[in-house]
Parts: C-alpha cells; structure tokens; sequence
C-alpha cells in the first residue's frame, strides 16, 4: 500500500514535470531562429521518455556523467524514501519532526530532480526501491534509517568528489553534501542528543575520529551498503 | 532547458553577464554552435563549466596556500571555542552543552594538528588565542560572558567554515587531498547544524538546522545583522544554470526549499574579510 502510494507521487510529479517542460520548451523556443535552439528542444523532449525499470540502470564511472548519475541514484533513493515517512509520518514525531521531514523530503526532491534535469538525456531510469525493512509506523525504525541513508550520501558524496574533472560538477557536489551533512547531524540528534557528528560510531563509513574526519567511501561500498534497498539493478563498470 | 532565459534572468542583476562569458557579445554565437558540437545532453553541465569561468575565483592559488587557508580559519575556530571551555568558567552550562561544545572543540585541534601534519615545513605560522579578538572589535563585546553571543558567533563561524571549503575545493580537484578537505568541510557542517539547533534552543526562534531564507527572502536567516556577510548569497535558487524552485513541477520545492537545499560556497576572499574581523592587526590574513 505504502510502495502504490509512493509509485502514484513519482508518477504525478512526472506528468507535471513533462507538461510544464514542453510548455515551456514552445513559448521559449517558438520565436528563435537558430537551428541548435530546436535541437536542445527536441533534447529536452527526449529524455523525458520513461525507461523501464526491469532491465537495470549502469553507472560508468568513466566519466563526470557516470558520478553525476551515481549521485542521482542515491538522490532517488533518499528521496522516495523521504516522500514516504513525510506523507504518512510515525504517530510518535513531534510536530518539529514533522515539519523537518517534510522539509528534507523537498531537498531531497530538489537534488533528485536537479540531476535529472542536468543529465538530460544521459540520466539513468527511475529506481524502484525497497523499503521492506523498514517499519514507517515506527518513529525508532524511520530515524534509524534516516541516519543510515544520510551518513551514507555524506561519505558517498565524499568519496566521490575526486572522480570528478569539471570543477563546476564539483562545486555542486559540495554544496549538497553540506545539506546532507545537516541532515544527517539532525538526525542523529533525534535518536541521540549530541550524538551529530559521533565520527566514532561512523568508522564503518570511513571516518578517522583521531583526525575529526567524517565518512568517505568508494561508489562500489556505498553501493553495496545501498543494495538492500534498491529493486533495480545497478551495474557499475570503469571504476 | 531554458537556457535563454537563464541567460536573460541573469542580465537582469548582471548586465555584463555576456562578456563575462565571452568577451565579445557577438561570441554568444559561438556558445549556441557549441550546442551543435557537443552532446546536446551534456549541455546543462557545458553551461555550468562556463558560468564558472565566469565567475569563479580570480586568485589562482596552490594547493599548500589552500591549506595554510584552512589551517587560519581551523586556529581561529579552535581558539574560539577552546578559551569558552577552558577560560570561562560557567559561559557554558554544563551537560549537554558543554559537551558539545568540547567535541567541536576537539573536532577543531584535530584539524589544526592534521593540516599542520600534512602541510609539514610549508605550515604557516601557528596562530595563538591572543591573535584573535573574538568581540570582533567590540560588536560582539560579550561573546564570553553571554551564552547567546557565544552561539551566535559559533554559528556563524561553522556556516562560514563550510561556504570557504566549498570555495577552495575546485582548487584541490582530483586530489586525494580533495577528500580529506571534504571529510573536514562535512564535519563543519554537522556541527553547524548543531549549532542551529543549540541556538535555536537558547533563543526560542525557529532557526532550522539548515540555512533558510530570511525575513522577506533575505540571504541571513539568522536575525544577527553583523553576521549578513556570511550568508551573502545563500538565498540563491539557481544552481548551474538550473531553476531550483518548483523544479520537476514540484510545488513543495518552494523558494525557502530550494534555498535550502543547496549550500552555497564563499571565495577566498570573502572569508578572509569575514576571519579577519576577529584577527588582531599584524596577523590578519591576506
């Protein structure tokens, strides 16, 4: 019932999404003249055509474009997972705890559709996710996957950062990460005041408390710790 | 894709956004043929690698100058909080607090001791608390003696360790020593947002771990005026070209949403005059 619900929400933002585009794709571009104009349309147009999800999504990593989708794969995860706890959060939040998930839900959606909409047509298929595990009634159960899912983005974005060659790309990264980093302190204060940057506990993530560093993993860890999590197969090839 | 318009959009508060671009207006021809020549669907990441060209720093700087950077703001940072768990007896209450405190205060000496290690015979001059005044000049005249001061200064100091950062890490691109900066910078923001909360707390106002819009849609969502400078900008809703608010057609994605959700980065520059308000004279950075 949750996953159909959560399936109608993406479908909806997607209608909205193509409407509005070839809208404004035809009041922007109606009136010029240049050929290459046209050809960026005809571009936008392309890559909003829905891919299928059984036949699985690969990242190359041999290039910016293979990071950028990597980063878009866990931007869809966070946020499907997101739009799920905010349209029916646990009985047992606060009404701050509300409010703050339904805020990171939009930042979430923000940076999925970001990348979305740079990678154009070179942007992986939808994901379809797997929240078996995970007990939305429950405020314990959401948390606790909240804090794993941002710990995780905060060391995979870390991780990543070096693969990239345009600095432009990497400017990017950087400025969502520090978001997710907000998130994921937050969090943790919710399960455990004061507990917002426990580099201790995140070793397994990659932190070096001695030298007050937080997590940072290759995508093949992130990837593997994101598994569970992830129906759509991912196939990873010049790492 | 609505390229001419973020182009227009921009004009408006930078006329000469065209020859920032390219240095003849007639070259915007140029750009539109380049859209022949490359993948029509990298050109979104095209437009952003130009826009950094236009704007980005100015100052190239070496890797060792990036890190005697942030080995200043890391002294600064660390003798800040350091003289309020040692030096002030009672500025923080005890608990929760004060161990907070002490862990960012140790989050701090560990990245002194790691840029000072990495950097090695090229470190800079170590900088002592007596080269800092943390009242800056008096307009925070009571930051120990007053727990709400101290965590508005604190505040502000992590929210503009993250932007410099941010700034500094074109420079260090494809270098393991990227990663160690960005294991640092998501540090600061952990603490920053926890920072948000204690004064948020301390204040009983509603400021959110992540930096949001102000009143009216101002760029300081903390209410401290003294401290505009390190946010300068954080209200900005276009990343590399694309319109952030309501993107995908998700109305949820409001203007205070879409600043939310991305962080923005502070030249060099802009950080040095920010430091440099609570170093003494003889020892500000240049």
């Amino acid at each position: 019932m949750e996953n159909l619900n959560e399936q109608n929400v993406l479908e909806e933002e997607k209608g909205i999404f193509d409407a509005k585009l070839e809208r404004r794709s035809f009041l922007q571009f109606a009136g010029a003249s240049a050929a290459a104009l046209a050809l960026v349309a005809a571009g936008c147009r392309k890559d909003r055509t829905p891919s299928p999800m059984a036949s699985g999504v690969t990242l190359d990593f041999k290039d910016d474009t293979g990071v950028l989708n990597y980063a878009y794969a866990l931007e869809q995860l966070e946020a499907a997972f997101y739009i799920q706890v905010a349209s029916n959060p646990p009985a047992g939040f606060t009404a701050t705890q509300k409010a703050y998930f339904q805020d990171v839900q939009f930042h979430e959606i923000a940076h999925r559709e970001f990348f979305k909409k740079a990678l154009g047509a070179s942007a992986i298929a939808s994901l379809e996710v797997n929240f078996s595990a995970i007990d939305f009634t429950s405020a314990t159960s959401v948390l606790g996957a909240a804090k794993t899912f941002e710990d995780l983005g905060v060391a995979a974005y870390n991780g990543a950062g070096v693969r990239l060659n345009n600095a432009a790309n990497l400017v990017i990264a950087g400025q969502i990460v520090s978001v997710e980093a907000r998130h994921a302190a937050w969090v943790r204060d919710q399960i455990s005041p004061g507990s917002f940057a426990d580099l201790a506990s995140l070793s397994a993530f990659g932190s070096v408390n001695a030298n007050g560093l937080d997590g940072a993993l290759t995508p093949d860890k992130v990837l593997g710790l994101a598994a569970p999590y992830i129906k759509t197969k991912i196939n990873v090839i010049n790492l | 894709m609505n390229i001419v318009n973020i182009l227009e959009e921009i004009e408006k508060v930078d006329g000469e956004i065209y020859e920032r671009l390219s240095p003849r207006r007639a070259a915007m021809k140029d750009f539109f043929n380049m859209g022949k020549k490359i993948s029509l669907a990298a050109l979104p990441l095209a437009l952003g690698s130009m826009f950094q060209k236009a704007y980005g720093q100015t100052n190239p700087t070496s890797v060792n100058e990036v890190l005697n950077f942030a080995l200043s703001l890391e002294y600064l940072e660390y003798h800040f909080y350091n003289h309020a768990v040692v030096a002030a007896p009672g500025l923080i209450p005890t608990g929760a607090p004060l161990t907070a405190i002490t862990t960012i205060r140790d989050h701090e000496k560990a990245h002194v001791d790691l840029l000072v290690g990495a950097l090695g015979a090229n470190a800079r001059t170590p900088l002592a608390y007596t080269d800092f005044d943390f009242t800056a000049g008096g307009t925070f005249g009571d930051v120990y003696t007053n727990y709400s001061t101290f965590l508005k200064v604190a505040t502000a100091f992590e929210d503009t360790g993250v932007r410099a950062y941010k700034g500094q890490a074109p420079i260090l691109k494809g270098m393991p020593v990227l990663t160690t900066a960005l294991q640092i910078h998501s540090v600061e923001a952990r603490h920053a947002s926890h920072l948000r909360q204690m004064t948020a707390a301390n204040l009983g106002v509603g400021l959110k771990p992540w930096i949001s819009l102000g009143p009216n849609g101002i760029s300081n969502d903390t209410g401290v005026a003294a401290a505009d400078a390190v946010y300068a900008g954080e209200n900005n809703t276009l990343q590399a070209g694309v319109e952030i608010t309501g993107i995908g057609g998700v109305s949820g994605v409001t203007k205070a949403a879409a600043a939310e959700s991305f962080d923005e980065f502070l030249t060099g520059a802009a950080v040095k005059t920010i430091a440099n308000l609570f170093i003494v004279p003889g020892k500000r950075l240049t």
